[in-house]
């Protein structure tokens, strides 16, 4: 089956995060297929390359990138959400004249068209919020 | 894929206190531009979303009320408004801001189970 995943709530407050990345390795491993996995609201803060958890918690951001560059899943955010609360990328950052961006690697901005397209096209889109 | 998707948009919230209903409204303006069967549904606290009237000048965050009277213009027919909510909080039909299709509980969960895609916020 081919799953498209929603993450509205941020990493660590809200345990929906680690939810959608335990059900995206369970499906993948059962040979499902996730081409998107898309971050809305204050899902946006999983994409923070800044976070610094203790060392003995998992680390959520990086957790995301390093499953997006095994299965090639693409990290779509909505760009107006990462906006104003600060998750910027290089364009975003130059064209606010804003000193640093701060997106981690797999990570990519894109508009809620993107949310649509991606619940379309899969057999089943998954919502993670509160 | 040919044939349209059934996406349902669910409301809860009030208006302000969190920034769900300005970024549903966002979502569910964006899903109406694709050729889907978009509805909408306000239920629970997010009935006060639809008041007519509102004045957000004494909390400096912006008015977006008047853009659900664009629900039209994107050809956004299904919206329903939960009946028991309504009455549970003293309100009627006469005190929201659109046209909306008031329907029981019981109804709600009827269209809901015949989406293809929920989201809730």
């Amino acid at each position: 089956m081919k799953f498209a995943l929603l993450i509205n709530t941020g990493p660590y407050q809200h345990q929906a995060a680690d939810t959608a990345y335990q059900f995206a390795r369970a499906a993948l491993a059962e040979g499902h297929t996730i081409r998107r996995i898309f971050f809305y609201q204050d899902g946006v803060y999983n994409a923070s390359r800044l976070s610094v958890p203790p060392q003995d918690d998992r680390h959520i951001v990086r957790r995301w990138s390093a499953l997006a560059a095994e299965h090639r899943i693409e990290l779509l955010l909505c760009s107006a959400s990462a906006l104003r609360r600060g998750i910027l990328d290089k364009e975003g950052a130059r064209v606010n004249a804003i000193d640093t961006d701060n997106l981690a690697p797999g990570f990519r901005l894109a508009g809620l068209a993107q949310l649509i397209d991606a619940g379309i096209e899969a057999d089943r889109l998954l919502s993670f919020a509160d | 894929m040919s044939t349209k998707k059934r996406i349902m948009i669910v409301n809860h919230r009030p208006p302000h206190g969190t920034l769900h209903a300005w970024e549903s409204l966002d979502l569910t303006l964006t899903a109406a531009a694709f050729e889907q069967e978009v509805s909408v549904v306000f239920m629970g606290d997010g009935v006060f979303q639809l008041l007519a009237d509102q004045d957000t000048s004494q909390i400096n965050i912006k008015n977006f009320a008047p853009a659900y009277r664009t629900f039209r213009d994107y050809d956004i027919r299904h919206v329903y408004v939960e009946k028991e909510a309504l009455a549970r909080r003293g309100l009627s039909s006469d005190d929201l801001l659109i046209d909306v299709n008031l329907v029981d509980t019981g109804a709600l969960c009827r269209l809901m189970t015949e989406q293809d895609i929920i989201l809730h916020f």
